[in-house]
């Protein structure tokens, strides 16, 4: 590639996010569990705060002023995310309450009405339990069998067991971009392929991927994709899905009431175009107006800027982690291949009494089954802690943990 | 420091710790027994327990826990301390138990159980997320008696969310 990419100023950077200058225990902040959510910048904070100082109102249907202000803003939101998706038509996005939502609505609304008892969905081992657990009630209420993908010892997909478990009987593959526990980034446009070449739909969870590197929605070669405004600066509430309109256009609406609606009878009712027909009732409007703060501060820093900084401190903590001993640290071993986000597991503490060390040093790391029990059953550890990065997180942040982790092992050791 | 490892002594005393790295009450235990096994859904923590009782005493206790220093050292606790008891004591102790977790100070009055050991996880009521994970062997040691009472021998698997439930 020629295009230079621009470094991060993280000193900048930090200084835009008012709860990193917090003390916890009389420590420095030093957040590192940046794959659970994200914290925020006073761009967003201030966003959402003139929303309801100035033009708060219920969106779509009024006249007034702030009505059309307020409508404008909403809309304005999912134009902009349709360009920082790789410019895919608004319309294909639907805002939800976050990516579990997202993915119960492709259950319900796109997966269901196509499929039938002997039918496959096919997901993999390292799912979060969001894109589980909808697909386990999906196959109970249909009769449809789910199939998973194994994973290698170094934590990627089995892409040969994939080609051998996708079949003309998969009617879908529902799979994570990049994992919230091992970090492993899979290869979408390949697997998209294959998928596509057996007529399966192809649901991508993004989000994880999303907020830490450029996504193209459609280069991916998807037909779904579901991700978090909370993980990626913006407020907790908003989640969206992304689906090729055409797919949309035949949805069937998991909830109806007002604003999905054209018009209504005492017994029969139409539907309203995308992407309002599978918005029922008021939305987050003013989180949504937040989350577009949120977009223009990780364009503003540049999503390949922000990957190459993670790229760099995730190599940089897979290498002193790894020069532990009796460490096991999970996930590729090469920083490329992964995202900001490394789980590890030692014999002789447990992750929740390293959690609770390294918070009486400020340190906020992640400890537990990270909503992927069945992965940790695979990995045949109850419970691994987990640090995850951004792009406000530097060395130093790094140096604390092995530091804090370092001070824990000798204290059980 | 600090303040922070004032805090952390107080978590892991060197009575927990010692509980910890020596786990008590692993070995097997005779028949016939009632068996339960707890898990704490949101850590993935978990405890086997295996309890014989003769008449309203508790014979013999033995207990597997995978977890954190917490919940290892208070199942191990509890298997030191329990066998000899009878079930209102072990009720009474109970009682007790969660009240100092709870940060309860206790009405010093001299009737108080004697907490032995388990005195020394009074350190985790400042860490109120880790409270579930002390009560975790208790939570799990309440149904293999109930499963006991009821006649049921074979192992029932239950989750314990409630970090205190009645």
């Amino acid at each position: 590639m020629s295009v230079s990419i621009e470094r991060l100023d993280v000193r900048r950077i930090r200084s835009d996010f008012p709860i990193l200058g917090r003390e916890v225990h009389g420590h420095a902040l030093r957040y590192l569990d940046n794959a659970a959510t994200t914290q925020k910048p006073r761009a967003v904070l201030d966003a959402l705060r003139d929303y309801y100082e100035r033009h708060n109102s219920n969106v779509h249907r009024g006249v007034h002023t702030l009505a059309q202000e307020a409508t404008e803003a909403y809309e304005g939101v999912r134009t902009r995310l349709g360009r920082f998706l790789g410019g895919v038509e608004p319309r294909g996005i639907v805002f939800t309450r976050n990516t579990t939502e997202a993915i119960n609505l492709v259950a319900r609304s796109i997966v269901e009405p196509r499929i039938g008892s002997g039918d496959e969905i096919l997901l993999t081992e390292m799912e979060h339990h969001s894109n589980l657990v909808p697909w386990i009630q999906l196959a109970k209420r249909t009769g449809a069998r789910l199939r998973h993908v194994p994973i290698t010892e170094d934590g990627r997909l089995d892409l040969d067991a994939f080609d051998d478990l996708l079949t003309d009987r998969t009617k879908l593959v529902a799979f994570a971009h990049a994992s919230n526990v091992l970090g492993t980034i899979n290869p979408v446009e390949r697997i998209a392929e294959r998928a596509r070449a057996k007529g399966a739909l192809t649901l991508l969870d993004a989000a994880q991927s999303i907020p830490h590197m450029p996504v193209d929605a459609r280069e991916l070669g998807v037909d779904l994709l579901a991700a978090s405004a909370h993980k990626m600066l913006g407020p907790t509430g908003v989640g969206f899905l992304w689906g090729r309109p055409e797919l949309l256009e035949e949805a069937e609406p998991m909830l109806g009431g007002g604003e999905m609606i054209l018009e209504v009878h005492l017994d029969r009712a139409t539907w309203a175009d995308l992407p309002q027909k599978l918005e029922a009732g008021t939305p987050n409007v003013g989180d949504v107006v937040a989350f577009g703060a949120a977009l223009n501060y990780l364009e503003a820093a540049g999503l390949a800027a922000i990957r190459a900084h993670e790229v760099e401190l995730t190599g940089y903590a897979l290498e002193r982690l790894r020069s532990l001993e009796n460490l096991r640290v999970y996930g590729p071993e090469d920083p490329e291949h992964r995202s900001g986000v490394i789980s590890f597991y030692d014999e002789t503490i447990h992750p929740h009494d390293l959690a609770t060390m390294l918070d009486l040093r400020g340190i906020a790391i992640r400890a537990g089954h990270h909503c992927a029990q069945p992965l940790m059953r695979r990995l045949g550890v109850p419970a691994t802690s987990r640090a995850s990065f951004y792009l406000y997180n530097e060395r130093a942040d790094v140096d604390a943990l092995v530091e804090g982790l370092e001070e824990a092992r000798s204290y059980f050791g | 420091m600090d303040r922070s490892f004032g805090q952390l002594d107080d978590l892991y005393r060197e009575v927990v710790l010692d509980h910890y790295r020596s786990p008590r009450g692993r070995d097997p235990i005779s028949e016939p027994a009632c068996r339960h096994e707890g898990v704490n859904p949101l850590c993935g923590d978990e405890v086997e327990l295996a309890v014989r009782l003769e008449e309203d005493r508790i014979a013999d206790v033995q207990l597997r826990t995978r977890g954190c220093a917490i919940s290892v050292a208070s199942g191990s606790m509890l298997a030191e301390m329990l066998p000899g008891m009878t079930l209102d004591e072990v009720g009474r102790l109970g009682d007790r138990f969660r009240e100092i977790l709870h940060g309860s100070n206790g009405d010093g009055t001299d009737d108080e159980e004697d907490l032995g050991d388990l005195e020394a996880l009074r350190g985790v009521s400042q860490f109120p997320v880790r409270i579930k994970c002390a009560l975790l062997p208790w939570v799990t040691l309440r149904e293999a008696i109930r499963a006991c009472k009821e006649g049921l021998r074979s192992p029932e698997r239950a989750t314990s969310t409630e970090e205190d439930s009645p």
